[in-house]
């Protein structure tokens, strides 16, 4: 999925600018209020003063994930909560530092940023600092000095791979055959949900079927699935690590006329939390989902308006695993992501 | 008999022996490692149809698209002497407008599939158009005309369906891109034969096949013969559309999900070996369909006999390229002239043993 | 100066399977003199050149260089010994400046710093009165000027012959009066040139003296002042002039008054001068000059082969507009071209797909000929043109020349044209099959269709064309027919001097 990002850098470069242009105006739609910048008097300022936030993120044509990451940010800092919101996407790392400079010489009061690149931003946060603004991070981390940052907010891939692989320990097996498709071999979503299983294969715990990397490719999951059906290899548990190669895997069992979800003869886990996922789920069709969440914006605002205190610099967002056993509607209105 | 064996040997099949050879060989080796490989099973699937099973089948259905991409790339190569990197990304854009119209009310309808196909076809063609554009009317380079809707087509994908990786649940989608209940072959096999008639048609009731191959070996003959080489350019590249279009429908119908990341991702690359494979040549002119289709089930079954295997998916490319870089160097003009040379020689010595030692 | 030898080349013999390129050919350049090199294609001009700057090794004799025995076996060789060729394409780097161009590639250019060789380079371009500058980039200057600099590169690479191979077929009156001025400063600083050209004109006026081969050997080596036109045309189409002259008057040929087929007023093209022309049905005339002198572009202008540009045609009396050959086909018009290799035959295609090619396309793409029709088609044609072919699905590349010729003259006489234009290759085909090809030209014109011929052989065409269009550096200079129809005659006109119109 990355390596595609890079190839399509240039494409997504005009995208991405459309996308800031529509960013900016949709988030700036009450320029003025703040009074001393020049060109004030359009809008009537009801609510006194509007905290000024800026917000570097990737383009949400990245996935599915930062589409929802995009979406809350903009719910959460809107002016109803009492934010001015600026916004600028992109997926290169000096557009995203230029974005960045120019939040802090127009004069935001909070820098909100999920880089590109772990590096390169020293600069661009210490004339944040030295300007007074605030910078949290999220989703992302960066490589700099903590002090440079109010806080982060991000997801512990390892923490959901090391709930998923509790919750399938908790399922008492008599034996667990697993197969394991990942991710986008070296990327922070892959090395974390692969790390708990890989655990358990060692420790004998779970003996490994097959672990073939399918690159997040659904139709990828659904060959590998085949070949193993094919070569008549006894299994009992898929564990994929996103929900579109656990969908792949369970096309190619539907084939093959093998049974799995609630009741199934082979349990089946995916991750992000999609919305159809979870129906997935709820229908009895697979067992497990596990949560990588988008929704950091709320734990920022909370901190920004002083109800939430800052313990330690790094705050992981807390992520739940969904058992179809316990699932409901309401979950599913709660944390699925897209429609 | 001497003669016969001659001929074969210096390429009786003509184009097409590579592909068949290459064929041959896997299902030679495959059959010495794992007897069972090519075994076909019957069982009932979850939706209770009776179904055909094993390697074969998932080697026929799993190159379902990459042989209908092959049939369109085939075409556009001989006419322009250049391939069309976009495909995959065409596809994803084709695949995208597909999911659009099936989710733009709740029911989903036989008339509503056909719809939504019919409109993934138009907008595929009109990519495809822009494509041929570039190329047969501003004289650009295929791979770098085409590198441009590669390199922005998934974002357009993007943006017909917004983000997340939108799903469609319906019996008809699930029967296009698995099993039609009643019918034990995968509908995409049956959708790649279906393609191969219409080709095959479209070569005996028009011209296509003669005016394409004499636009792509003598341009300027074909132009002095009164051929509108711009036309057919752009036609070809209108056709490979029409295949991009199915090819996208059949890949969001496997699993009812579009994502717009990874759909046919990097399926262009296959498609070009599979239009080498097929012994036809990259540089445009003469060129058989059938070699091309066989070129994709060659890689097909490459794809899972390393699967089989347990070969690591990442290093299954590696493995790939070296079998794909024997084939090619193996079907270029000069080694086959070589090995012509030497086998018209050592059948000669032969025979001519033979003779003295009747004598 | 012009006296003392600088190259000298004897006895130059070279094979190729089958054919005696060059036999026992002498040439003499000396200090100081711009030497033309004449013949018709296929004389050896251009083997004699390849030769010389190793691109081809000779098969014996022997070459002196300042009286020094040389031996070249690659064009590094010949530089080396002060040989340097400007050819007819440019053969440098559009994208690079006219510096680097000058010093690209070689010995002593290599480890130059920038800003020395781009003074070195404007010194010489000022030396040489070249108008250009070093640090241009070379593809924004004119045909002209790039041709200079070539020169200016062979200059300075302190080359004693310097061979120019048709510098001035892509450059237009004022920039050929530029070129010439270089060459004959170039001259006067004792540079012996070697100027190959099909320009009549510009070799009375620029060169001293004069070689013409044929056929691969020696005619003479002449100077320039001692030779008319006339009698270098002669030399190089291989006729004596009073031999020609002995010939006698041709009977007149019966021209049948019928009513005109084509009729063009003023037609141009991107590679044709203006020019009229028409022609009855059932008549078979000839365009006729040297090779570059502008027939065969005349006929494509008719066929719509090249880009028209202007005039007004009529059919049948009708106005019609051709712009491309496939209006010209829908008119009736078949033209086969004289690159066969590169305009006629697709070499890997069928004898019997290039036999109905035409045809096809006229039916359009919707109508396609079953394959029995095409098989039919193909082997009335292969029987009646007496195609030697293994079989109808042979790829037509594997063909000899002349047999491909036929092919492709069966693929029009499928198309059964009004108006046939055969634009014959000067080499490539036995006599067997030209004469085949007369006889059909003459039975096709007793049925009504009208022939417009094309061929280095002044003989066959007063054999088959009862009147002669004579061109003459892109000009119709003559019209030629009844007592006018003889070989004397139409050497005058191709030489020059009885222009018909006096515009010369």
């Amino acid at each position: 999925m990355k390596r595609f990002k890079a190839l399509a850098m240039a494409g997504v470069l005009a995208l991405s600018l459309v996308l800031t242009a529509c960013g900016s105006n949709t988030g700036s739609g009450s320029t003025g209020n703040s009074g001393s910048s020049g060109n004030a008097g359009t809008a009537a300022s009801s609510s006194g003063e509007l905290i000024k936030v800026g917000v570097v993120n990737n383009p949400p044509s990245e996935s599915g994930y930062r589409e929802a990451n995009v979406n809350d940010m903009e719910a959460v800092f809107s002016e109803a909560n009492g934010y001015e919101l600026k916004t600028f996407y992109s997926l290169k790392n000096d557009e995203q530092l230029q974005a960045a400079q120019g939040f802090i010489t127009e004069g935001v009061d909070y820098l909100l940023i999920s880089a590109a690149e772990t590096t390169g931003w020293d600069e661009v946060l210490t004339k944040a600092q030295e300007a007074g603004i605030k910078v949290f991070l999220f989703d992302r981390m960066i490589d700099v000095d903590e002090s440079l940052y109010e806080a982060a907010v991000v997801s512990d891939m390892a923490k959901e791979g090391d709930t998923a692989v509790q919750w399938l320990l908790d399922q008492k097996l008599d034996v667990y055959n697993v197969v394991h498709i990942q991710g986008a071999m070296g990327s922070d979503a892959q090395i974390g949900r692969t790390g708990a299983l890989d655990a358990q294969f060692q420790s004998g715990a779970m003996n490994l079927v097959v672990q073939q990397t399918a690159t997040w490719d659904e139709a990828e999951a659904k060959k590998i699935v085949e070949s193993v059906i094919n070569s008549n290899e006894d299994f009992n548990v898929i564990y994929a690590e996103n929900d579109g190669m656990a969908k792949g895997a369970v096309a190619a069992l539907d084939e093959a006329g093998i049974t799995h979800g609630v009741n199934g003869k082979v349990i089946v886990m995916g991750f992000d939390c999609n919305s159809w996922a979870l129906r997935e789920l709820l229908a009895g069709n697979w067992n497990y989902d596990g949560q990588c969440s988008p929704f950091q914006a709320q734990i920022i605002s909370d901190i920004i308006q002083g109800k939430r205190t800052i313990d330690s610099k790094i705050i992981i967002n807390e992520e739940k695993g969904f058992d179809a056993a316990t699932i409901t509607q309401a979950d599913i209105d709660t944390y699925g992501l897209g429609e | 008999m001497a003669n016969s064996k001659k001929k074969f040997l210096s390429g009786g099949l003509g184009q097409l022996t590579i592909p068949v050879v290459a064929i041959v060989l896997l299902v030679i080796f495959n059959l010495i490692r794992d007897p069972s490989f090519f075994g076909v099973g019957i069982l009932h699937n979850n939706d209770g149809n009776i179904v055909l099973s094993g390697n074969l089948i998932t080697i026929i259905n799993g190159a379902s698209e990459l042989a209908i991409l092959a049939m369109g790339m085939t075409l556009v190569t001989a006419a322009c002497g250049g391939q069309d990197i976009s495909v995959g990304a065409a596809a994803a854009i084709a695949g995208s407008v597909f999911v659009k119209i099936l989710k733009s009310s709740p029911q989903i309808g036989g008339g509503k599939v056909l719809l939504a196909f019919i409109c993934a076809c138009i907008v595929a063609m009109i990519f495809g158009s822009f494509n041929g554009t570039l190329v047969a009317i501003f004289k650009i380079q295929p791979m770098i005309a085409t590198l441009i809707l590669y390199t922005c087509g998934r974002s357009i994908a993007y943006w017909i369906n917004g983000g997340a990786t939108p799903t469609v649940n319906s019996p008809i989608i699930t029967a296009i891109g698995s099993f039609i209940p009643g019918i034990p072959v995968p509908t995409p096999v049956l959708i790649v034969i279906a393609m191969a008639i219409v080709f095959k048609l479209l070569f005996k009731f028009t011209s296509l096949e003669l005016f394409t191959q004499s636009v792509g070996i003598n341009g300027s003959a074909a132009r002095l013969n009164g051929i509108n080489s711009t036309f057919i350019k752009l036609l070809t590249f209108i056709i490979l559309g029409v295949c991009v279009a199915v090819a996208g429908s059949i890949g969001v119908s496997r699993l009812g999900l579009i994502n717009h990341e990874t759909l046919l991702l990097d399926v262009e690359m296959d498609t070009i070996l599979a239009v080498a494979i097929g012994g036809n040549n990259l540089g445009g002119g003469k060129f058989k369909i059938g070699g091309s289709i066989i070129g994709a089930y060659v890689i097909q079954t490459l794809t899972i006999t390393l699967y089989a295997m347990k070969v690591s998916s990442t290093d299954v490319k590696a493995y790939k390229a070296i079998v794909i870089i024997l084939l090619v160097v193996i079907g270029s003009p000069v080694v086959k002239q070589k090995f012509g040379k030497f086998m018209s020689k050592f059948l000669e010595n032969r025979s001519g043993k033979v003779m003295k030692g009747a004598a | 100066m012009q006296n003392e030898v600088l190259l000298q080349m004897s006895h130059i013999e070279k094979r190729f399977p089958g054919v005696l390129a060059l036999n026992g050919v002498d040439f003499t350049l000396r200090r100081g003199e711009i030497h033309a090199l004449m013949g018709e294609n296929g004389a050896g001009k251009s083997t004699l050149i390849k030769v010389l700057t190793g691109v081809y090794q000779m098969d014996g004799g022997q070459i002196t260089v300042e009286g020094e025995s040389i031996s070249i076996h690659s064009p590094q060789d010949a530089q080396n010994n002060g040989i340097s060729t400007v050819y007819q394409e440019i053969t440098l780097c559009p994208n690079l400046t006219v510096a680097e161009n000058m010093f690209i590639g070689r010995e002593d250019g290599a480890w130059i710093k920038h800003r020395s060789y781009e003074k070195r380079a404007d010194e010489i371009l000022m030396e040489l009165g070249i108008p250009a500058r070093s640090t241009q980039q070379l593809g924004d200057c004119s045909l002209a000027i790039q041709q200079m600099v070539a020169i200016a590169r062979a200059v300075d690479m302190k080359c004693k012959v310097l061979i120019l191979d048709e510098p001035t077929s892509s450059l237009d009156d004022k920039e050929v009066n530029m070129l010439f001025k270089l060459m004959r400063d170039l001259k006067a600083q004792g540079v012996g040139i070697i100027f190959v050209t099909h320009f009549l004109e510009q070799v009375y006026e620029v060169s001293d003296r004069i070689t013409v081969l044929r056929n691969g050997e020696l005619v003479g080596e002449y100077l320039t002042e001692d030779l008319p036109q006339v009698e270098l045309v002669a030399k190089m189409i291989g006729k004596d002039l009073d031999e020609l002259n002995n010939l006698g008057e041709n009977e007149e040929k019966e021209v049948k008054q019928q009513e005109v087929f084509y009729e063009a007023r003023g037609l141009s093209s991107s590679d044709a001068m203006p020019f009229d022309f028409s022609i009855r049905k059932g008549e078979v005339n000839g365009f006729t000059g040297l090779l570059g002198s502008g027939r065969s572009e005349s006929v494509r202008a008719i066929f719509g082969a090249d880009k028209v540009n202007g005039g007004d045609v009529r059919i049948n009396g009708k106005n019609v507009k051709i712009t491309r050959p496939i209006d010209a086909m829908k008119n009736g018009i078949g033209y086969l071209a004289e690159d066969r290799k590169r305009d006629g035959i697709i070499a890997e295609l069928s004898v019997r797909e290039n036999i109905i090619l035409a045809l096809q396309v006229m039916n359009g793409l919707f109508k396609p000929i079953s394959r029995s029709e095409s098989e039919a088609f193909a082997d009335e044609y292969i029987k009646v043109l007496n195609i030697k072919t293994a079989s109808r699905e042979t790829p037509v590349g594997s063909l000899s020349g002349g047999n491909q010729q036929k092919v492709i003259l069966a693929r029009w006489l499928l198309t059964h044209p009004d108006y046939l234009i055969l634009d014959e290759p000067p080499r490539g085909i036995d006599v067997g099959t030209k004469l085949e090809i007369q006889k059909l030209v003459l039975k096709l014109a007793e049925d009504g269709v009208s022939v417009t011929f094309i061929s280095s052989e002044v003989e066959e065409m007063l054999r088959t064309c009862s009147r002669l269009i004579v061109m003459r550096d892109r000009h119709i200079v003559g019209e030629l027919k009844g007592a006018d129809l003889n070989q004397t005659q139409v050497m005058k006109t191709i030489a020059g001097g009885e222009t018909k119109d006096g515009e010369f």
